[in-house]
């Protein structure tokens, strides 16, 4: 970008160019590794250097969701829901940023751009909803034959690693991500390799809307380097592989059994109305028996 | 780093309290930011793969395996003694660590568990943590302590006295315990934590070390800061001087706030940078932990496997 100047040639404005970092526990932390690479706008033009995560930034993103992971599961589901709007409202504030943002990294027009991130605010504020309706709907009181009360309780499964979309930089990363976040899961999430600008300023947005640290952990880098090491690493509890190389998801798969994690590798068009298969994907239901009268 | 000892010690330093005042204070100063400088360009050395390996198992055979809770019960004294003598259930390569480390009532609870493997019961005494009772009440706690079976007695220095400039007091209240420990190891709390400077640790070393201390020790993991690299590299510097000196040669354990494998791998390029490689066995280093034998467990199963793994597949303390 060329520096403006006045009439008489003095500098008016310097380019602050910006740091893209990682998101891991709350902070914004550069790759352990020391390595960046270059991100480029759909017509080719250099956009930034992001950071590329290495299998270790993969292991502290995972600790620091494991520490997460109690308190974000033990909020009550009405505050995660309205955590979750936070996040909507702030990104609908930073409306514009964002349309510039996925119209350089998906080569969109501007109309097209600014629709793309008004749908990722309606589908956070669809997710925001199901919060605390989710457990009505997926739960149960069961007719048993006998003196007690037994239910079904959806919990959520833990630690999950999510492989966002490819192609959809903002309302893909959002899709995914937010269905899992909502039902009490932490979550790890790697980033579109080639569009991943949006993901870091989407980080930014949960770093100020009450997310707390460690619950949504952002990594941008290749793919391909991270997704075994998520999927073999014996403390995440599931893995969604919407992002994954269709060719590597046999490994994927082979790599998440060692700890039966669960796995999501679904190919739908994250574009559409989304339906609750996605709430579903990542919780446990839970039956209790509980004697009547105590 | 402080400079082998300017010319020669003998016993007598300590026959007056001037003689031990002008001994101590007239140890080389140490480097605080020299020290702390040094530690901090040692915990940034990497260790991988079979020296990785070595050290992770190192380190293990080095803990003082330790529960200093008021809520502690036999049960978990128990249990703690399963996990001490085989770390991993699941694999027998992994050695044993050093010793276990109770408070004196739970002694007799430790020998039993321990008994028939390579593991010592170590049991802190001397009115821990503050050391703050009497000279009698202090050695009957050792005592106590010794007939319940302990082989290893951790005591806390008196650091009121210490502080306050009555040098012949601690080494008297050292000399009195040496004696009543007999043959079983002395291991001295110096609690760094509270003498404020690193000069105060290196003479409090030295007092130990003149006193009969077969180990110095940081802290009792009571007060914060507890063991930390400067200091660790301030009392390993005081045990090779001493050792130049034509003393013996005293071990240094760490205690209180090591917490994971990375952290421990530190301290052990420490020891080997600073004190030399001689001190790189449990007889004379130990770092005294509980929560840390998990995270080095983990690492392990990490570098076995290539896989990383989680808490869920080792036991809560």
């Amino acid at each position: 970008m060329p520096e403006r100047t006045d009439h008489l040639g003095h500098l008016e404005h310097l380019d602050v160019r910006k740091t893209y970092k990682l998101f891991v526990g709350g902070a914004f932390p550069r790759s352990e590794s020391g390595r960046s690479y270059a991100v480029r706008a759909a017509d080719g033009s250099l956009l930034a250097n992001a950071a590329l995560a290495s299998r270790k930034d993969a292991r502290d993103a995972v600790v620091a969701a494991r520490g997460a992971l109690a308190g974000w599961a033990g909020t009550t589901a009405y505050n995660r829901g309205q955590v979750l709007y936070r996040v909507a409202e702030m990104l609908e504030g930073r409306r514009a940023q964002f349309a510039e943002e996925v119209a350089a990294a998906e080569g969109l027009r501007a109309g097209a751009a600014r629709r793309t991130v008004d749908a990722s605010v309606d589908r956070l504020v669809w997710y925001a909803g199901w919060s605390d309706k989710v457990a009505q709907v997926l739960g149960a009181s069961n007719p048993v034959a006998g003196p007690y009360f037994n239910f079904s309780v959806p919990e959520p499964t833990g630690v999950v690693a999510v492989l966002a979309p490819q192609s959809s930089s903002l309302l893909g990363l959002v899709s995914v991500v937010a269905p899992v976040v909502v039902t009490g899961n932490t979550v790890v999430v790697v980033a579109s390799e080639e569009r991943p600008l949006p993901a870091v300023d989407l980080a930014e947005v949960l770093a100020t809307a009450d997310v707390p640290p460690g619950a949504l952990n952002v990594l941008t880098g290749r793919t391909s380097e991270l997704a075994p090491v998520l999927a073999g690493h014996m403390d995440v509890d599931g893995i969604d592989l919407t992002g994954a190389d269709p060719s590597s998801r046999a490994e994927l798969e082979r790599l998440a059994a060692a700890n039966v994690k669960r796995v999501v590798a679904t190919d739908e068009d994250l574009a559409r109305t989304p339906s609750l298969r996605r709430l579903r994907a990542f919780v446990e239901i839970k039956t209790v028996w509980h004697p009547v009268g105590i | 780093m402080t400079a082998p000892l300017a010319g020669p010690w003998s016993p007598d330093v300590a026959t007056s309290d001037a003689a031990l005042r002008r001994f101590l204070h007239g140890l080389p100063g140490v480097d605080q930011v020299g020290a702390e400088a040094r530690a901090a360009m040692l915990a940034t050395r990497s260790i991988k793969r079979e020296a990785k390996m070595w050290a992770l198992d190192t380190a293990v055979s080095m803990i003082d395996l330790t529960t200093l809770e008021g809520a502690d019960t036999p049960g978990k004294v128990a249990a703690m003694c399963a996990k001490a003598r085989r770390p991993d259930p699941t694999d027998p390569t992994v050695p044993a660590v050093a010793a276990v480390c109770v408070y004196p009532d739970l002694v007799r609870v430790a020998v039993e568990e321990v008994s028939g493997s390579p593991v010592a019961v170590a049991s802190v005494a001397t009115a821990f943590p503050s050391g703050r009772a009497s000279m009698a009440v202090k050695l009957a706690d050792v005592r106590d302590a010794l007939d319940a079976g302990a082989q290893e007695i951790d005591m806390v220095i008196d650091r009121g006295a210490f502080l306050a400039g009555r040098y012949g007091q601690v080494y008297e209240e050292v000399r009195a315990v040496r004696e009543a420990v007999g043959s079983a190891l002395l291991k001295v709390i110096l609690e760094t934590g509270e003498l404020a400077t690193y000069d105060n640790v290196q003479r409090a070393a030295w007092l130990s070390m003149l006193a009969g201390a077969d180990f110095v020790k940081t802290s009792t993991g009571k007060v914060s800061p507890a063991a930390t690299r400067p200091v660790a590299v301030v009392l390993l510097g005081a045990v090779r001087d001493f050792m130049q000196a034509g003393g013996r040669r005293v071990g240094v354990k760490v205690a209180g706030g090591i917490r994971t494998a990375k952290e421990a791998v530190s301290y052990l390029v420490v020891v080997r940078e600073t004190a030399g490689e001689e001190w790189l066995t449990p007889d004379a280093f130990r770092i005294g932990a509980s929560t840390l034998l998990n995270d080095l467990l983990m690492q392990r199963t990490k570098q076995r496997t290539g896989f990383y793994s989680g808490r869920d597949y080792f036991t809560i303390d």
